[in-house]
């Protein structure tokens, strides 16, 4: 039954039937009408932060862990440009955010009014959707819509904009099955078409060298697409790399598994794509840290391409069958044709097929000098897998050399448990995410791998952690530099490391206890293991100073500009080789 | 285990490696295309369709816009645009992902499905001319000729309203000039699909 209430209670009596538990934000002028109406309620939880920016990103953290859409209030102007970040980060890597900002009044906007801005024309081009909201009967129908709209289809973040006079002004509540939706041309695709499904398996059962390649679309079309994934790889005996994004819908452990392909990728990987005969993508969209260079991208195959975006569909590579559909429900029909069509792995006729991929293996692309003085960053993630691995475990990172190196070398067995900005590449991602993570999973344990250049960027977050009683871990490879920016520097600019290095790094162990945190420190590799245990004992939030070798670099590596099968090898990788990999024509891209 | 029902027929060659932008050189042929929009009337719509021209890079020759549908409360964006092949793929399926959007449909490829030259486009202009005496009565006998009409005159001025195809439009402009032309006004292209059927 529709019911009287004002605009504000509307937002959290809308937010309550749509089942968010947990919201993030920070309160301001505009918005004080909501956050009134918040304080008189139980049902959703607020969670503060400290920056808008930190909201956003725990809000991701929270949806890529949990499956549920992230909920972000943040007031006008100051606090919705600090949301674009976070939206645009949660565009790329199709995160469902519905974001809630606050207007100025409906009769001052337009008049530069403190704390005014365009708000739906600046996020115009972040988010999914985004509405304006003008008159105070339309709110729930556009609420409700705004769920819709964020976790259907490719999923992704909404905006919704609301006056403060629309806040305070009293109208009809329809709940989430009482309203008709706007937006009638919105229809997000589900099943794929039969036909392309079906010559899409002819092809795979023809197929001599084929190669699975998935991303973040498996596991954001839910736990069942990860589970018929596996399936299919079990049921077609193909080799899988997956991108950054979608690693965990395949088990590391899996004996198909070829680790993670494109730019960092492994040297089985990349050359899988590079000499395969059938390409299979499923919900990965043929980013540019995939393909390298394009006009070199896996010459001899046929590709099919599952995508529940059509305009993901030749965007940057050409493909022969595209099938536009949900990851799941295409996944689900492959294997009924399969089971009927060719029923088990043809082994024999991918017997040489496998020789190859295990010749490349034996290459061991993963490799790097071990010390005994210095900790190398590998190394620390290794030891922290391994104290890890048999737990209830979330990793989160920011973004750089840190990044890279936790997806080489941290196994992941299940979906939902990476969140990492891929996209976008937010330094300043882990830090908030992990928080948001701890607050969909309070029981688990949640590390963010962090960089010390990345977790300055939004460390303010740790009073957050420590407010909400979020035992968050941030295991920092701290080698003072921007690690992967000093790289590229050696790589394409005659290592001049112009402002790569952060001369006056804070002492994080007291910068830990001055935010009412635990901090560590590890030097040496022999103290590495008794301080990641410390950390995982604490139950407070944590900061790890993980003093990791300077100037490491990330192997192996697919140059900018070259190949798939011109992968520079770490046991290739002299200074030499690095200063001239990349061309003059590969120095003009990223 | 390779007698499958459904062997795919007549496959065509293997698509060479290839991508809409990055280092190569490409030279496709670019083309001129009519894209009708169909979206819902609702503020920013449009603001939407053009910063997806401008943010990724596309060309707009000419954009009306106009509610068609009041009850349904829906709009008709006419576009033309230029691009590759490629890139024409994308700005359809670009367009068709955006929420407000119910309908994306190339006129240009329609009419070619149809064994039709073009689609049906015209565009109206309104065009000033200023002048005296032998250039007067030329520009005045001209446009005769073109079927544009007097919209407004004083002894010293015509406006001259004309519509037709944009070479038409372009072709009359073109002639006024020497003869005391002063402004344009153009309403861009308004396009349907020929014959019985809607788009």
């Amino acid at each position: 039954m529709p019911e009287q209430m004002t605009g504000a209670e509307m937002v959290i009596r809308a937010l309550a039937d749509q089942g968010v538990e947990n919201i993030f934000g920070y309160p301001g002028g505009a918005a004080l009408p909501i956050y009134d109406a918040l304080i008189q309620q139980e049902r959703v939880r607020h969670i503060l932060v400290r920056h808008e920016q930190g909201a956003g990103h725990a809000a991701e953290g929270y949806a890529r862990s949990s499956g549920k859409p992230g909920v972000v209030l943040v007031t006008s102007g100051p606090g919705a440009t600090n949301m674009v970040t976070p939206l645009t980060d949660a565009l790329m890597d199709s995160i469902p955010l519905v974001c809630i900002t606050a207007q100025v009044p409906t009769h001052l906007i337009g008049s530069d009014a403190f704390q005014e801005c365009d708000t739906v024309g600046i996020t115009r081009p972040c988010t999914k959707h985004n509405w304006l909201v003008k008159d105070v009967n339309d709110l729930s129908r556009i609420l409700h819509e705004a769920f819709y709209v964020a976790t259907t289809g490719r999923p992704g973040p909404v905006v919704v904009d609301i006056p403060k006079d629309v806040q305070f002004a009293k109208g009809t509540y329809w709940g989430p099955n009482e309203v008709r939706r706007g937006h009638t041309g919105y229809r997000p695709a589900g099943k794929g078409p039969a036909e392309a499904i079906r010559h899409a398996v002819a092809l795979m059962a023809r197929a001599d060298r084929p190669v699975f390649y998935t991303g973040g679309g498996v596991v954001n079309s839910g736990p069942k697409a990860s589970q018929l994934l596996r399936e299919l790889v079990a049921a077609t005996g193909f080799p899988i790399t997956s991108t950054l994004m979608g690693l965990g819908a395949y088990p590391a452990s899996g004996d198909n598994w070829l680790g993670m392909l494109g730019m960092h990728g492994t040297y089985e990987a990349n050359m899988a794509m590079h000499d395969c005969d059938l390409m299979i993508c499923i919900g990965a969209r043929f980013d540019d840290r995939i393909t390298g260079r394009t006009d070199a991208f896996s010459p001899g195959s046929r590709k099919i391409h599952v995508d529940v975006d059509v305009s993901s569909i030749n965007k940057n590579i050409r493909v022969d069958i595209p099938i536009v559909g949900d990851a799941a429900q295409v996944i689900e029909d492959m294997l009924i044709v399969w089971k009927k069509e060719v029923g088990k792995p043809r082994k024999p006729a991918l017997a040489n097929w496998w020789a190859a991929i295990n010749r490349w293996r034996a290459r061991n692309s993963l490799a790097y000098r071990p010390s005994d003085r210095a900790i190398m960053p590998q190394y620390a993630i290794e030891r922290l897998y391994q104290a890890t691995k048999d737990r209830d475990v979330y990793i989160t990172t920011e973004v750089g050399q840190h990044q890279m190196w936790a997806a080489q070398f941290y196994g992941f067995e299940e979906p939902n448990r990476w969140m990492t900005s891929g996209g976008l590449g937010t330094m300043g991602y882990g830090l908030p995410a992990s928080i948001g993570v701890q607050v969909a999973h309070p029981d688990s344990l949640v590390i963010d791998i962090a960089g010390d250049a990345s977790v300055l960027m939004t460390m303010q977050e740790m009073s957050t952690a420590v407010q909400h009683d979020l035992p968050v871990k941030i295991f920092i490879l701290n080698n003072q530099y921007m690690g992967m920016v000093r790289q590229w520097q050696q790589l394409l600019h005659g290592n001049r490391l112009s402002h790569s290095y952060t001369e006056s790094l804070p002492d994080f162990v007291k910068l830990a206890e001055a935010y009412g945190c635990v901090g560590l420190r590890a030097e040496h590799p022999g103290e590495l293991d008794d301080a990641i245990d410390e950390m995982i004992a604490v139950k407070k939030p944590v900061l790890f100073d993980c003093r990791v070798a300077n100037l490491e670099n990330c192997f192996p590596m697919i140059p900018s500009g070259k190949a798939h099968n011109e992968m520079l090898l770490p046991a290739e990788a002299t200074d030499e080789a690095v200063a001239s990999a990349i061309d003059d024509a590969g120095r003009v891209m990223v | 285990m390779n007698k499958m029902a459904m062997e795919p027929q007549g496959e065509p060659p293997l698509t060479p490696p290839a991508s809409a932008y990055f280092i190569e050189e490409r030279h496709d042929p670019r083309e001129t295309h009519t894209l009708s929009v169909v979206v819902d009337n609702e503020p920013g719509v449009l603001a939407r369709v053009i910063g997806l021209f401008s943010g990724r890079g596309y060309n707009i020759e000419s954009l009306t816009v106009s509610e068609t549908q009041h009850e349904q409360h829906l709009s008709r964006i006419t576009v033309v645009t230029t691009g590759t092949k490629a890139v024409l793929e994308q700005i359809r399926s670009q367009l068709d992902r955006l929420v407000c959007v119910h309908r994306v449909t190339d006129l240009t490829t329609l009419a070619v499905q149809r064994n039709q030259e073009k689609p049906l486009e015209r565009e109206l202009a309104l065009v000033k001319v200023a002048g005296e005496g032998q250039d007067r009565i030329e520009a005045l006998r001209l446009a005769d000729a073109f079927k544009a009409e007097v919209v407004d005159a004083t002894t010293g001025h015509f406006i001259f309203q004309l519509t037709g195809r944009t070479s038409k439009i372009e072709q009359f402009i073109a002639i006024m000039q020497p003869l005391g032309l002063v402004e344009v006004c153009r309403t861009g292209v308004a396009a349907l699909g020929r014959g019985v059927e809607a788009m």
